[in-house]
């Protein structure tokens, strides 16, 4: 990974833990996702400021038995896929302002 | 539902989750609807400060779908810093409106805010009616013009049809009309009786050949002839059935914190003024009853023939005067759609009917004595 990626929840979204698993809607279409316990992990830690390298280092790894860099290609293809889904947003740049126009999917 | 959402549904209600309220802002509405239930006077809302307590107590106890309602929501000068703080604790938000107050801001606004559905009353296609039933001249064109900004906004829109003896020709019409503007369509054939107990509105409610041609309408109910089947006998799950998602899985709270199962269902649980929302929802002794209730412990429905299939509402049970009793208005819905009478239906009809007259012949050793009267026996005459 040559750049810093960063994520964030996206504002568009509704979101409960239930249980042990996170339900999330997605404002687009109304579609409604669960998420398991390390996309939950994820999604929570995703505040636009930490780079996702930094959160899969301080809070999977430290939980799971992975190899990092298995970890970070596993977090980078779930971060694109919820960022499809409008679930979150992905940036090469701090986001600032989960509001702010940002590119939701790569 | 999806499946989805029924399986996070049954989750909820085997966690003991809250997973759905309905939360009334005022009671304070610009229309003037002639089958409305609620008293439209301000009796003390609850603040912005408190609501947003409120909002914060229900976030903490699993709270997912927040229905906004009212009265009309718009009528409240802070909704938007309610319904945006509402966002920020991550509620799955519905609105409830007239959509009369919005313009094209307010649409790009409820946009911005990942509102999920705004549910919007139209009662009919035709001016003269819908304005009248709202007593507001203009009242259908607005809410029109609120709905195109909403969609253009690409926001859901559901055209909600309350039916009644004004409007019971019309919902074609409505349905077209929410076709031609892009919005869903629901069609409700219930008139409620007031809060305060007032069943005078009732009047308003169509009447059994109305619904019965509603439901034979194949463009509403497709297949007319599996919708209006007789229903299958009931078997033990359906006892063990629980009669709706009132206080299992969702509740109500009233402007003033009033904490019900339901708004259809007025049995005062406890006030978030006074308690916290998380511990009128765990301890609260009506919640708690009106959560034994199962299908087998219904005075009458354990006994009917629609037992299984019945869309029995307890709340409004229990504004007949027992949450264990039957709701009159499905009886005559289940009837109409059947032509086959519930068990409360066939006791009121016994109750209602003439005592039969004693016919008693002239006995010829007692000529001269005429009798006729009531009761069962008249054995004992001329003896």
């Amino acid at each position: 990974m040559t750049k810093k990626l960063y994520v964030a929840r996206s504002p568009r979204i509704a979101a409960r833990m239930l249980g042990e698993e996170m339900l999330v809607m997605s404002g687009q279409g109304s579609t409604l996702f669960t998420l398991n316990p390390t996309a939950t992990i994820l999604w929570q830690a995703a505040d636009g400021a930490t780079p996702l390298d930094e959160i899969v280092e301080r809070r999977i790894c430290s939980e799971f038995e992975v190899k990092p860099e298995d970890a970070i290609r596993d977090a980078e293809a779930l971060a694109e896929d919820l960022a499809k889904h409008g679930i979150l947003l992905i940036s090469e740049e701090p986001i600032a302002r989960p509001d702010a126009p940002v590119q939701e999917s790569r | 539902m999806s499946v989805l959402m029924q399986e996070m549904s049954e989750r909820a209600l085997r966690l003991g989750v809250p997973f759905s309220v309905q939360l009334d802002l005022t009671y304070r509405c610009n229309e003037q609807c002639v089958h409305c239930y609620l008293d439209h006077d301000d009796h003390g809302e609850m603040t912005t400060a408190e609501i947003k307590h409120l909002l914060k107590e229900m976030a903490e106890a699993g709270v997912f779908i927040l229905t906004l309602s009212g009265g009309e929501i718009f009528m409240r000068k802070d909704f938007f810093e309610i319904l945006e703080y509402a966002r920020a604790l991550t509620f799955c938000i519905k609105l409830k409106t007239n959509a009369v107050l919005i313009r094209e801001a307010q649409a790009a606004r409820l946009r911005d805010l990942g509102v999920e559905s705004i549910q919007i009353s139209i009662y009919s296609h035709r001016p003269e009616v819908h304005d009248a039933i709202t007593k507001v001249p203009g009242s259908l064109r607005r809410s029109i013009n609120a709905i195109r900004f909403l969609r253009a906004q690409g926001l859901k829109v559901v055209v909600g049809n309350v039916l009644m003896t004004q409007n019971m020709q019309d919902y074609h019409g409505v349905r077209a009309l929410a076709e031609e503007i892009d919005a869903r369509y629901t069609l409700d054939p219930t008139i409620t009786p007031k809060m305060d107990g007032d069943r005078s509105i009732l009047d308003l409610n169509a009447g059994e050949s109305d619904l019965r041609r509603l439901f034979r309408d194949e463009a509403f109910v497709g297949n007319a002839d599996e919708f209006c089947a007789p229903p299958p006998a009931p078997d033990e799950n359906s006892m063990a059935s629980l009669p709706c998602s009132a206080g299992h899985t969702a509740c109500y709270v009233s402007p003033y914190g009033e904490f019900y199962p339901c708004v259809q269902f007025p049995l005062s649980c406890g006030n978030v003024r006074q308690q916290p929302f998380i511990d009128i929802w765990r301890n609260s002794e009506q919640l708690k009853e009106v959560r034994a209730i199962r299908l087998r412990d219904l005075s009458s429905c354990s006994q009917c023939a629609h037992g299984s299939t019945c869309t029995r509402c307890p709340g409004l049970a229990f504004m007949e005067g027992n949450m264990r009793g039957p709701s009159t208005a499905d009886c005559e819905k289940s009837f109409a759609r059947t032509g086959i009478p519930s068990a409360n239906l066939l006791a009121k009809k016994e109750k209602a009917s003439p005592p039969r007259l004693v016919q008693i012949q002239i006995v010829p050793a007692i000529t001269g004595i005429r009798l006729s009267g009531m009761g069962s026996s008249a054995s004992a005459v001329g003896a």
